[in-house]
């Protein structure tokens, strides 16, 4: 199978600092990939460069055969680009229903179809759909984790970008939030999950790259890496 | 009573310019937290260009129902000052989008002094007296008297803020403008071209600045370069007053500190036992931006003012 991304050498700085160190990877058509490692890594700014929020000072991103660069960042979207971000980033005043609205933004197909889509969500999540009409800033983390990914599936994406998404949040909402991750990879989209919850993450994949300060020390098949005694020492606290 | 039911209509006449003008500052603050002080300024061309369209209409020996004659007037007007006020956007502020808060307040400044300049070069430093195009004709109203030029004005500022409401509670545009408000970051990654939103964040508050200017000139029946000036001050007070950043907040700030100004200038006389006269009725706003600021600093309707500014 083809490459959906391919990452080369990515060099990426805040100011003096450099955060990511020149790291390569790639992720296969319809694979699940994890990025797992420590606070400090650079797991969420390699994710913010892949969705264009950070300029790289060095090496090649190549997405879907283009080089990222060339895609303007409102246009990643419209090319099956998604990203959920850290933190959730729901708009907080703007109704669940139009958060799902602006999911679909970038859709050009008809209000009906977005309107499917919407109502598809519901079926996954009830519990957006009893809070459609309500402020998303009202909602309990689980909920806003939940209306983020709904948000992002809402754009179709090809490739989904998933930052934390079980960071804060009760047990049973975690294994809620990732069903539904593997019911979304099972329809076709590609995914690359980063985690602090390394065993979670290495449970839902089938690859994983470990990254220890801003460099990738570790990669390869998930399973392996779970028993992996570097790893559980390091990550898995064992 | 009828001084007071007086009073009363015509601080809702006054109020409705203030209103419109304030969500033009209102929806910039906003989306990028500017306070855009050239807006008064747009106001002000608005009207300008209208004077010297029917100016011009007139000396055409256009003969046509006054109404038609102004709505041609404005359908120059107004989109010239939006595109003014997108240019504005696109030289000023964006370049200092990343710039600290106060770089691009200077600018507003400056293009505000520049505008002024540009008008008193073009249209001189005098009044304009807005030409009499509408026939105006006082009515009684229980004892107070409006002008149907005064109800016209009223009518249309609130069928403008009606279609500002569904503009931005409705439509695309208008969720994906509230959206950007939000967090811009996460609307760029929905696909939402944020200088796109911006842009047209400014284009809409200019049109409404635009109507505004005229309607205030239409109504004192003369407008000059500096209008913008004190016209654009009260506005950012009504903006204030209702909740800086708040839509519905502008709408009501400005017709509450048309009809404060307007009984205060009304009574003002008495309470002072003629000390002070009617003219000093400018004051009033500025006492009301004091109090707001002293007291309720988020303004009526508003929020969070203190964590974005």
């Amino acid at each position: 199978m083809s490459n959906i991304l391919e990452v080369k050498d990515l060099k990426v700085s805040y100011g003096a600092i450099q955060a990511i160190k020149g790291i390569t990877f790639h992720i296969k058509q319809g694979e699940m990939v994890a990025l797992i490692g420590a606070n400090g890594a650079g797991k969420t700014t390699t994710l913010k460069t892949l969705a264009g929020m950070l300029k790289p000072v060095g090496g090649e991103i190549v997405y879907m055969g283009k080089p990222l660069s060339s895609i303007k960042n409102y246009d990643l979207v419209r090319e099956g680009l998604a990203l959920v971000p850290e933190g959730r980033g729901i708009f907080g005043r703007l109704t669940v229903t139009e958060n799902l609205e602006m999911g679909a933004y970038s859709r050009t197909d008809s209000k009906a179809n977005i309107q499917a889509d919407i109502d598809r969500m519901f079926e996954i999540f009830p519990r957006l759909k009893e809070r459609a009409f309500q402020l998303a800033g009202t909602m309990s983390g689980g909920e806003q984790q939940m209306l983020a990914i709904s948000r992002a599936l809402m754009s179709k994406p090809k490739l989904l970008l998933l930052d934390e998404p079980s960071m804060g949040l009760a047990p049973i909402i975690v294994q809620k939030i990732f069903e539904t991750i593997r019911e979304v990879a099972k329809d076709g989209v590609t995914l690359l999950l980063v985690e602090q919850n390394a065993k979670l993450a290495l449970q839902t994949c089938q690859r994983a790259y470990v990254m220890d300060g801003g460099k990738i020390t570790l990669e390869g098949d998930a399973k392996e890496l779970l028993h992996d005694e570097a790893v559980q020492k390091a990550y898995l606290g064992e | 009573m009828e001084i007071f039911l007086q009073q009363i209509l015509n601080g809702l006449v006054l109020g409705s310019v203030y209103a419109l003008v304030a969500l033009g500052y209102t929806m910039v603050y906003g989306i990028i937290g500017l306070i855009n002080f050239a807006h008064g300024e747009v106001v002000m061309v608005g009207a300008m260009i209208t004077i010297s369209m029917l100016t011009m209409f007139s000396a055409m020996g256009i003969q046509l129902p006054g109404v038609v004659v102004l709505l041609m007037a404005m359908m120059i007007s107004v989109p010239a000052c939006m595109i003014l006020a997108y240019f504005m956007e696109k030289v000023a502020y964006r370049p200092l989008r990343k710039a600290q808060k106060l770089a691009p307040l200077i600018t507003a400044i400056g293009i505000s002094i520049i505008l002024q300049n540009l008008a008193m070069m073009i249209w001189g430093r005098g009044f304009k007296s807005f030409p009499s195009v509408i026939d105006v004709e006082p009515i009684d109203f229980m004892g107070a008297t409006v002008t149907n030029l005064q109800i016209a004005i009223m009518i249309v500022a609130v069928l403008m803020m009606l279609g500002l409401w569904f503009l931005v509670e409705r439509t695309k545009l208008g969720k994906a403008m509230r959206a950007t408000a939000v967090n811009q970051e996460v609307a760029g990654l929905m696909g939402i071209s944020i200088n796109h939103i911006i842009s047209m964040t400014f284009v809409i508050g200019a049109g409404l600045g635009a109507i505004a200017g005229v309607m205030r000139a239409a109504n004192y029946g003369q407008a000059d370069a500096y209008m913008g000036a004190i016209l654009g001050l009260k506005a950012f007070s009504a903006a204030v007053l209702g909740g800086i950043g708040n839509i519905f907040g502008a709408m009501a700030g400005g017709i509450l500190l048309g009809v404060i100004e307007s009984l205060a200038a009304g009574y003002i006389g008495d309470l002072t036992g003629g000390f002070l006269g009617s003219h000093y009725q400018d004051i009033f706003a500025f006492i009301v931006l004091i109090l707001v600021l002293v007291f309720r600093p988020s303004g009526l309707l508003g929020e969070r003012v203190a964590e974005r500014a």
